[in-house]
């Protein structure tokens, strides 16, 4: 398991090549890029800054991967999270799951980023032309995570 | 018994302040009783803490509630919800 959080950029391929390495039982590797929007569609987003909580966030990050891994078979995962200055268009977060088969590697990748969501200790806060603000969370993403309450298989 | 506590990022500023180590009677050994202290400073502390208000708990880095018992040396993180990914 490789979880990691970072102010250096990540590569795709080289991510899920390391996953992969020297595990031929592995059949089915999902991956989730999340990207810097410009939510305002107008290139009104400057930068963004991401603050976290040092203590906590790794160990969130490995709760959420010990709870997938209740769920579904899985035989490895990297989480890699940017924290800093980061730019529309840039990378933010990277969740590799790998599995023998792809129904287990597309739900817990899901599963990990609804919790992630809801549940690691980031905050972003977006710089505009007009001024700072953080961004506030949204429902829609707590909606996302609740409706993994009930176990699925 | 002494709670580290720490502020994050819009309740941070709001506040004004990142970390404080309070010194709490031995009675206080509930996360609500932290916050009822920490709201009766007035003003901002009020509004920001207030009952229902918008920000989470964290207690040695766990998810935490009202009802979370605290003991001496306790790690206590408020924030407003996550934002991450």
């Amino acid at each position: 398991m490789k979880i990691l959080v970072t102010t250096a950029d990540f590569d795709l391929t080289t991510e899920v090549n390391l996953l992969r390495e020297n595990q031929p039982q592995i059949g089915a590797v999902v991956s989730f890029v999340g990207l810097v929007r410009d939510i305002n569609h107008d290139c009104s987003v400057a930068s963004m800054e991401l603050e976290h909580y040092p203590a906590m966030t790794e160990k969130s990050l490995h709760g959420i991967v010990t709870e997938a891994q209740q769920r579904w078979h899985i035989i490895d995962v990297t989480i890699i999270h940017r924290v800093g200055k980061l730019s529309p268009c840039d990378q933010i977060v990277l969740v590799a799951v790998a599995t023998m088969h792809r129904h287990d590697a597309f739900a817990a990748c899901e599963f990990i980023m609804d919790y992630l969501k809801t549940r690691a200790p980031f905050w972003k806060k977006e710089h505009t032309p007009d001024g700072a603000h953080w961004v506030d969370a949204r429902e829609s993403d707590e909606l996302a995570q609740q409706r993994w309450a009930t176990p699925q298989t | 018994m002494n709670i580290q506590v720490l502020y994050f990022a819009k309740l941070r500023e709001q506040l004004g302040i990142s970390a404080e180590t309070l010194d709490l009677p031995e009675g206080a050994a509930m996360v609500a009783i932290l916050l009822d202290l920490l709201r009766a400073r007035g003003g901002i502390w009020a509004t920001a803490l207030s009952a229902g208000g918008n920000f989470r708990i964290a207690v040695n880095q766990e998810l935490a509630d009202m009802t979370t018992p605290l003991t001496d040396g306790d790690e206590v993180a408020i924030f407003p919800p996550v934002t991450g990914g």
